[in-house]
């Protein structure tokens, strides 16, 4: 518990903007030419020293992406994004000849490490979390190799697998998401710079909880992480991601694709917080976060747990899914999203349940605040061949004040009578009877709200690995502060 | 501690506290017993500043302070506690992390450091034991499928935790069975000092039979109509409500 409570007081001592982590890193970069191109494409996949099958993939990504419209059902409203006006890659100079141990590496870049609250060392490995940080878009440095690698596990950055275990990269890139997906999709594929990559091999239970924060530091750079964690049969992951972002004026693109594998009788448990720049109270600024996340329950009795604390960006579009293809296979969504002020988001999941006696669960709470919209979108499809598989979806909204909005819109598609599906769903305001109760035991407004809240959350949070629990209810209570009067 | 002059209180325009002054000094118990609708409960909601009530004219002073000043959590932190009459649940809030909050929220606005978890896990075993509400159910969310009983020792468990200097206790007797309302009267008991003062908001007499009041008052259309000492409760046990105006003449 140390390194959480390392974490907590970090956060708390960062009291000197709105925005927690809207510091940034003075750093030489390397970046790739302006705009969003083939050369651009081309560049990146050079700078990695990427073999031929990859850049091969990545240009077909590209021309996949130059004919796909850009997704427009969701309720959002996005700016016309300028794809020219982006950076696909930037490195910091200082990381171009990889750092051997974290002695090597620029002690400015701990040092922003150290402000988000991740100690790469050793109190880390003493808590037993692994991690693979991610700067901008070079893998800094991975911790708690060697242990992992007497398992047999393999988790490192997704270029170091594509030149390492190009097989498995091969063989299950764009499995789970296929690169004509949708646009978003097609981009990633196109310009991906790093992300994690996780193999955890047959029988073995990963000891450790394995985690990757992401941040984009540089300005107008677009992050495009690509994650691919495969759990061979009968093994064991837990995979937490947090993110953060620097306080900028301008918007920033955030496009990541995750895939998960899941084989017979394996199960992966997916954790993020998420909690990138949302914008300041007035909509300005902040990080669009259009991310793709979908696990396939490959193998029988295989499961898949996705659970998302999701606080931050200016407009988040995401539903971490999972295609239920395995008999027995299980899917479990539990997600917490908090808007306030004008940040929009449009979050859910699907489960897709294809093989017999597959089951699903989706636990979603939606906080709004401010002038902020929360839709939950869900959709839960039962296959015809999936015979007695079973769906319990739970939705619930919270509303703080009169000028925020929350929307539920749950899709059920059933092809198959012995199936059966529940959906409960409600919506509430803050009780001000419940604050005026808390605050005669001595809470102030921020802490009544956040306390309830949290309350409300419970059911989510107490999924995620309880290293990052504690975090992620601060997060809950930050991303509140001043959504009372 | 606790001076209220010539209190005017209304809500949406409809008077309900039409002069009222009370005066309690410290050590004291005073019991405040009156009809439905002749404001006991707006005064203790007053008193720990809820939202909605508009003070028409009257001061209120604690501690040399003007109450009316502070905000709810200042009050509170002040010392003075509200005893609820209907109990808020928390669900998805353990009841033990509330006491937790609620004792660390006080010792912040002290300027002491946070409660050591040893310390705190010691406090509410003790005071716990007094009110026979188990280890279980401090597991419990806060009020959560509690009975009534449950709710009002919670609220007692709450008040012997953070000690506050004014307590008011709004109907605690109501709902509460004999054995309850012994235990819950025996933790006010446990309370009571030379230090701290109570409001003891009732219908009933038979709250005062087990804390005894120093004073007894009673409320009549947002008034006190008649102040004594305990024999006053005893006359009105007797005579009702009804009988208010001969009680008062």
């Amino acid at each position: 518990m140390a390194a959480t409570e390392q974490t907590i007081k970090q956060v708390n001592s960062l009291g000197n903007s709105e925005y927690k982590y809207g510091f940034s890193t003075e750093l030489d970069e390397i970046k790739a030419p302006k705009g969003l191109s083939e050369e651009t494409v081309r560049f990146i996949s050079a700078q990695k020293n990427e073999p031929d099958w990859m850049l091969e993939w990545r240009l077909n990504a590209f021309k996949v992406f130059n004919k796909l419209p850009k997704p427009n059902w969701a309720k959002l409203n996005i700016p016309d994004i300028d794809y020219q006006d982006y950076y696909y890659f930037s490195s910091p100079k200082s990381l171009k000849d990889k750092p051997k141990s974290l002695d090597e590496i620029d002690p400015e870049i701990l040092k922003t490490y150290e402000k988000l609250g991740i100690p790469l060392k050793e109190q880390e490995i003493l808590s037993g979390v692994a991690v693979d940080a991610v700067f901008d878009s070079v893998s800094v440095a991975t911790t708690y190799k060697k242990q992992l690698n007497d398992l047999g596990i393999i988790f490192c950055s997704i270029s170091e697998a594509i030149q390492e275990h190009p097989e498995l990269v091969k063989k299950y890139i764009g499995s789970v998401i296929p690169v004509s997906d949708h646009s978003f999709a097609a981009l990633n594929s196109a310009v991906f710079t790093d992300g994690s990559f996780v193999y955890i091999p047959e029988g073995v239970r990963c000891p450790v909880e394995l985690s990757t924060y992401f941040r984009i530091n540089a300005i107008n750079t677009g992050q495009f992480e690509r994650t691919l964690i495969i759990a061979d049969k009968n093994s064991y992951v837990s995979y937490l991601e947090g993110c953060t972002a620097p306080m900028r004026d301008e918007n920033q693109l955030h496009a990541a694709n995750v895939e998960l594998v899941a084989l017979d009788n394996a199960e992966i448990k997916y954790s993020t917080v998420q909690n990138w720049y949302p914008g300041d109270s007035e909509g300005k600024g902040g990080i669009y976060n259009f991310v793709t996340k979908r696990g396939v329950c490959r193998g029988h009795s295989s499961k898949i747990s996705w659970t998302q604390v999701e606080t931050g960006s200016a407009i988040t579009w995401k539903y971490p899914s999972c295609i239920l293809q395995g008999d027995n296979s299980k899917g479990e969504f539990y997600s917490v999203a908090i808007t306030n002020n004008k940040q929009q988001a449009d979050t859910g999941t699907k489960m897709i349940h294809i093989g017999k006696n597959t089951s699903s669960k989706i636990i979603s709470k939606g906080i709004s605040a401010g002038k902020a919209q929360n839709t939950y979108r869900g959709l839960v499809s039962i296959n015809s061949r999936a015979s007695n598989s079973r769906n319990f979806t739970q939705c619930d909204s919270l509303l703080i004040g009169n000028e925020c909005g929350a929307h539920t819109v749950p899709y059920i598609e059933s092809s198959n009578a012995d199936s059966t599906i529940e959906h409960e769903a409600t919506t509430s305001k803050i009780n001000e009877d419940q604050l005026f109760y808390c605050m005669q035991r001595g809470l102030n407004s921020e802490d009544a709200v956040g306390l309830i809240v949290n309350g409300f959350c419970k059911e989510v949070l107490q999924h995620l690995p309880m290293e990052f629990a504690v975090e992620a209810q601060k997060l809950v209570a930050i991303s509140l502060e001043g959504s009372v009067g | 501690m606790l001076k209220i002059d010539n209190l005017h209180v209304s809500i949406e325009g409809k008077k309900i506290i039409k002069g009222l002054s009370l005066t309690i000094n410290k050590g004291e118990v005073h019991a405040l017993m009156g009809p439905n609708g002749s404001g006991k409960s707006t005064l203790s909601y007053v008193l720990s500043g809820k939202e909605g009530y508009e003070i028409d004219e009257g001061t209120i002073e604690y501690n040399g302070k003007n109450l009316l000043d502070l905000d709810v959590d200042e009050r509170a932190n002040s010392g003075l506690f509200l005893a609820f009459q209907y109990p808020m649940e928390i669900p998805g809030v353990q009841t033990s992390f509330f006491l937790k909050t609620a004792i660390n929220s006080k010792r912040k606005f002290l300027g002491l450091p946070e409660v050591d978890a040893l310390e705190f896990a010691k406090l509410i075993r003790s005071h716990a034991e007094d009110l026979g509400i188990s280890s279980e159910m401090l597991k419990r969310d806060l009020n959560v499928n509690y009975s009534g009983g449950e709710k009002k020792k919670q609220e007692i468990l709450q008040m012997s935790i953070l000690k506050p200097d004014m307590a008011i206790l709004d109907e605690t007797d109501s709902g509460l069975d004999i054995d309850a309302l012994r235990i819950v009267s025996e933790g006010v008991n446990k309370l009571r000092s030379e230090k701290n003062s109570f409001l003891v908001i009732t219908h009933y007499q038979r709250l005062l039979n087990y804390i005894k009041p120093d004073f007894v008052h009673i409320i009549a259309d947002g008034r006190i109509v008649k102040s004594g000492d305990f024999s006053l409760a005893l006359e009105l046990e007797e005579k009702g409500y009804e009988d208010l105006s001969k009680i008062a003449s």
